[in-house]
Formats: C-alpha cells, structure tokens, sequence
C-alpha cells in the first residue's frame, strides 16, 4: 500500500513542490531507462564492479601482493586459485579484484576533470566568440590532431609515470571533443530567444554561462561521458600495459596484462583474465551510454 | 513634452563578408534612418512585409543588436552609447515578447524559475516574497498559481505566450517590443492575446511596439501605424487615417493584399507585382518604384523625403493623387453587398429548415 502511494506520488501530474516535480522527472526517466535491458546489463555490470571495488578486502581470497613462487603460474582452477596465479605466484582473481579499484579511480577522476574542463572552454569560446573564441577552438584542434594515447605518452613521459600522472594525461587528452560539443550547443542556444530574454533582463554573462547554458549542455556531456568511458578505461591499460601508468607491484589491469605477455602461449589465462575484464567493463560503460542517452536525448524527450 | 521613446535616424547596417580574408563586400541596409516616437501607454504598430527590416528596428531600440547610427532616447536619455552597466538598469524599463512561444522560454526552466529570475536581478523581490511575486504576476496574465512549478512544453501556444508576457512584465517595463506576438497562434488565441496585451496596456500605462504583418491585427490593436518598405518607414498616420486613406502606393497594395472579412467586395486593385528588392543593393530614388503602379522618372532619380500630409507623415512624390477610394471601406453590417449576399443565405438556410 504504502508503496503504491509513493509511486503515484511520483508519478503525480501536479507537484506540490518544485522537489516534487524533479523527483518525479528523475523517477520517469528512471522508467524509461529501466525499460532498455541491455542498458541495465551495463548498469548491473558496473554496480557489482563498485561494490567488488568497495569491498575488495573481504571478496578477495588471497592478498594480491604476497608471493608464492613454489605455485607460480598456476592453471584456471587450481586449489584456492580459481584464475589461477601469475608469474610470481599473486593470486590473479584477488589482483583483478583489487584493480577494479584502480580501474574505477583513474574513470572517475577523468569523467570529473575532462568534462568540466571541456564545458568551460567550450562554453566561454561559444558565448563570447570572436578572438576569444578562434583562440580557444585552436588550442582545442591542436589537442585534437593528435592520437590520443601517444599524447598520453608525451604527457606521462614529460610529467613521470604513475596513477596520478596518468589522470592528469588522459584527461588533458580527453576535453577537446566535450569542448567541441559544450561550443556547439552553446552557439544554437546562444542565439535562441530566451538568452535575448534573459540578456534584456540584464543577466551578465557569467549568469548566463553558468545558470542557462550549462543546464543545457551537461544531458548532451553526460552521455559522451559515459561513452568515453570505455576509451578512458583502454587508454589507462594502455599506459599500464607500456608501463607507463601503475606501477608494477600494483594490480593494475593493463600492466598485468604486460606481465602475462611472456607467457601468453603457454600460461594464457595470465594475461587473458585482466583483459576479460577490461573488456566486460568497457563494455559495461557502452550499453550504459548507450541507454543513458535514449533517455537523456533532449529531443527524443519531448 | 518629448515622447517616453524617442527614435531618430535609427540605421543598421549589415556587413556582409565574403572570401578567404572575410573582406566586407557589401552592406545589407536592414534599417535606414527610422525615426518615430511612442507616447506612454500607447502602441505603435510597425507594419511590412518579410525581410523589410521591421524585427531588426525593435531589436536595435532594444540594444540586442548594436545600431550603425542613430539615436534611442528613453525617457529624455540617450541610451545607444551607455555602458553595459548603465544600460542593465535601464534594461528593466526595456521589454520584449517574442514571436515564437516555443522558443522563447528555456526548456530546462520551470514557469517560476523564469518569472523569478528577473525579480530577482532587478531586486523587486527578496527569496522570500519571490514566490507571490510570481503567482500574482502569473494571475495578472490570466494563468494559475499551480503553473508555475511546470516546465515549457507542458503548456499549449497560447499559455506560454502569456507565460511569455509576463516574464516582459516582471521587471513593470515602460516599453515592450512585441515582436509578430499573435502570428504563431491561432485566430481564437490571438484575440485573447491582443485583449491580454491591451488590458495591461490600460492598467500600467506601458508604449508598445507592435511589429506584425497581420493587418486586422494592427487595425484593432494600434493607434498609430509605420509601414516600412526595405528598411524606410514609408508612411506613419493614425491608424484611423492610415486604413481609411493610405497616402502612398505600397500602404494601399498591403491593405488591398488583406484578406477582408466582406467577401462580396472583391479585388479592384492589382497585387504588388515581383519580389521585394534586394536590401544588399536598394534600387535607386523611391525604393519602391520598380514595383510601383504610378512610377515615373522623378522616383527612378530622386529619393523621397519624409513629408507631413495632413495627419500623415508620407514618402512619396505623389502621395496627393494617390486615390484613396481604392481604399477598402470598412465592412459594415448594413453595406448592401452584404446584406443582399446574407439575404441569400438565410433564404436559403430557411428552406432547407422547411424542407427538412
């Protein structure tokens, strides 16, 4: 009973508050996702993922860093070893489960740094235009004319390796595109006729950049967001993987493939294990996105 | 006494660029020298056809677009030249209602985030009062206090039109530009809206600039009326005089190009022929004499000033013999086309009601 009232009041045509009324949008867009399977396969995979990663002491068997070189290399299913272990004996199934912590740290420290860092040069440069704006759009071309991972290289390379490090690259090479979307939302709101509303009821334009357009733009950022994922989460095991991210004694995925390339012809599943699941997460982050932006798109909204 | 608005010599002028070095090879003369004054509390239509010229006036009155030339005094003072931040406050005496309902509010703003936000800029309401602020000035254009926690699109034309005006209202303006406000409405909204819009003319003594091409609109709506032809104002009368006596041959060709509500009183004059000119490249003399059924060589050669005729203030060397009797006469329930055409109907209505 007391279920079915909250769900009417959510799902009420007349609000009483203005609380009321984003709870209920927020619950009617929750419908509409929940609808799309393979995006809630996406959000499953990635809720376990959080919750392995919260609580990674208690879900992982072994300790990831202890040794044991008399049972190196062991095969899937061994005793106590359910992946196996790598070639220093490190349980693989405790690794991969304490990496998804690292995997999870790198995603979110980027998803917060580039996009915002994109919105605001992407916003200023479409609002203010002229100089302002050819100066800003050709810092964002020279970032783009280059692959994405071998700016990273530069980066890690000029900065020093390690997670941090890695952050701070994968992220100065992923705002041009959020900065190219937030710009070119901004030039068709700009022009639309509630900013002149706004503009004749003398808003200045820092009010306008951040109260009207930015609301605008973050639906279109977050579903890049999430899409870009996949690549944010490629582009840190890449580093990892040429050593240039975490570094060795941490179970980072992409350098415990690098790890397992020695042995990949006899010992595969050493480096096959941390692929799977670069590979089930990445996927995660697309069928996520994907359904995010069914629901987000502004005008399939309407 | 000077009038609250005064306009003089108001020009915009559009560089046009071409090329590689975006060299600026011509100038689209959107508006040329438009004066005209509006009194408080009393609306000046700005009639013409598309592309002449006429949203581009009540966007540079409004300073949303910069002015080549030309001055806008409010209330005595120059405001063309101020600062952006002397003009924020004289921005609140400056309002605009836009033609398109559906564009003009932000998607992602409820009723009362719209309404609030100018109150507060302006200090007319403290976070505490905003919300009655709101619902009283949702009242005040005939919507419910329970509108405003609603966002745009669950409201029909007509309401987010009112939502409209009132976001004009809120800052209480002296002047508002209404910008073709009816033309995306239906017929039976419009006349709500044109009342909406006269009420709270006579309640808060606001001067309105109608723009519109919709002439039955204009007649009820104005009292004074400025056709512009490319970019010129051609005519300015009292909207009694203009309707009943058009001095210049363009003014005549819009009213007769009206559709009339008398169907028996057919076309007796031609339809403007061709297109409106470029405004890249204005034809020499009289804009209007490639398209002009009394054209000579003088319109070729000279351009007409602006004179006072009567009550009206015309361009056009012959605006004396401009006829006025091809004028459409206002239609009346006793004309005698008329009358015999409903005879007609009745009868016949009649016996179908016997038949039956």
């Amino acid at each position: 009973m007391a279920e079915q009232t909250l769900r009417a009041w959510l799902l009420t045509d007349t609000p009483s508050s203005r609380r009321h009324a984003k709870l209920s949008a927020l619950y009617q867009g929750w419908l509409s996702f929940r609808s799309n399977t393979m995006a809630m396969v996406g959000l499953g995979i990635l809720i376990a993922l959080m919750l392995i990663a919260a609580a990674a002491p208690l879900l992982s068997p072994h300790d990831p860093f202890v040794q044991d070189l008399g049972n190196r290399l062991a095969p899937l299913g061994t005793e106590g070893h359910i992946l196996g272990t790598d070639s220093l004996g490190r349980d693989i199934l405790s690794r991969l489960i304490y990496g998804a912590r690292i995997t999870l740290y790198i995603v979110a420290l980027v998803a917060l740094i580039a996009p915002v860092v994109g919105l605001l040069v992407g916003t200023v440069s479409g609002y203010v235009g002229g100089w302002v704006d050819i100066v800003l759009m050709r810092i964002t071309d020279i970032f783009l004319a280059f692959p994405r991972l071998v700016l990273a290289l530069a980066f890690v390379a000029a900065l020093g390796a390690g997670i941090e490090n890695a952050v701070i690259a994968i992220s100065l090479t992923a705002w041009p595109p959020y900065a190219r979307i937030a710009r070119a939302e901004t030039l068709t709101i700009r022009s639309s006729d509630y900013i002149s509303a706004i503009q004749l009821q003398g808003a200045g334009g820092f009010r306008i950049i951040t109260k009207h357009i930015w609301p605008l733009c973050i639906s279109s950022l977050i579903v890049r967001v999430t899409l870009d994922m996949a690549g944010i989460i490629l582009a840190a095991a890449g580093l990892g993987f040429l050593g240039l991210g975490a570094q060795p004694p941490s179970p980072e995925w992409g350098a415990m493939i690098s790890e397992g390339r020695r042995f990949i012809l006899d010992h595969w599943w050493v480096a096959t294990m941390p692929g799977l699941a670069i590979f089930t997460v990445s996927l995660a982050f697309n069928l996520l996105g994907d359904g995010l932006r069914d629901v987000l798109d502004p005008k399939a909204g309407e | 006494m000077s009038a609250m608005l005064e306009v003089r010599g108001l020009t915009k002028h559009f560089p046009v660029r071409r090329g590689l070095l975006r060299r600026v090879v011509g100038q689209v003369q959107a508006v040329n020298d438009v004066s005209f004054d509006v009194n408080e509390g009393e609306t000046l239509a700005i009639v013409g056809e598309s592309g002449c010229g006429k949203s581009t006036i009540g966007r540079t009155v409004l300073r949303l677009v910069e002015a080549t030339d030309g001055s806008v005094r409010l209330d005595g003072e120059q405001i063309l030249n101020l600062s952006t931040d002397a003009m924020r406050h004289i921005r609140r005496k400056l309002q605009i209602i836009f033609q398109d309902p559906f564009g003009s509010l932000n998607p992602r703003m409820t009723v009362a985030e719209t309404l609030a936000e100018p109150l507060l800029l302006h200090g007319l309401a403290t976070p505490d009062n905003v919300d009655d602020k709101v619902t009283e000035l949702l009242r005040t254009c005939g919507l419910s206090s329970f509108h405003a926690q609603r966002y745009p699109h669950e409201f029909s034309g007509g309401q987010r039109q009112r939502v409209g005006i009132a976001r004009a209202l809120a800052t209480r303006p002296r002047l508002i530009v209404c910008d073709e406000p009816v033309s995306a409405l239906d017929v039976s909204v419009q006349a709500q809206i044109v009342n909406l819009l006269q009420d709270l003319q006579a309640q808060f003594g606001i001067g309105y600039i109608f723009i519109s091409h919709d002439l039955a609109v204009v007649r009820h709506i104005a009292a004074r009326v400025a056709v512009i032809y490319l970019g010129r104002i051609v005519e300015e009368a009292t909207a009694e005089a203009l309707f009943a006596a058009p001095r210049h041959p363009y003014t005549l060709s819009l009213i007769a190009a009206a559709p009339r509500p008398d169907p028996t009183n057919r076309d007796r004059s031609k339809p403007v022929q061709g297109d409106a000119p470029s405004a890249l490249v204005p034809p020499p003399g009289c804009a209007f004499h490639p398209r002009c059924p009394m054209a000579q060589q003088v319109c070729c050669d000279e351009r007409p000033e602006l004179r006072t005729l009567g009550a009206t203030r015309v361009a056009c060397h012959f605006a004396e013999e401009v006829v006025p009797e091809t004028a459409t006469p206002q239609p009346s329930a006793t004309a005698p086309r008329l009358q015999r055409r409903l005879d007609v109907l009745q009868g016949e209505a009649l016996k179908r009601q016997n038949a039956i």
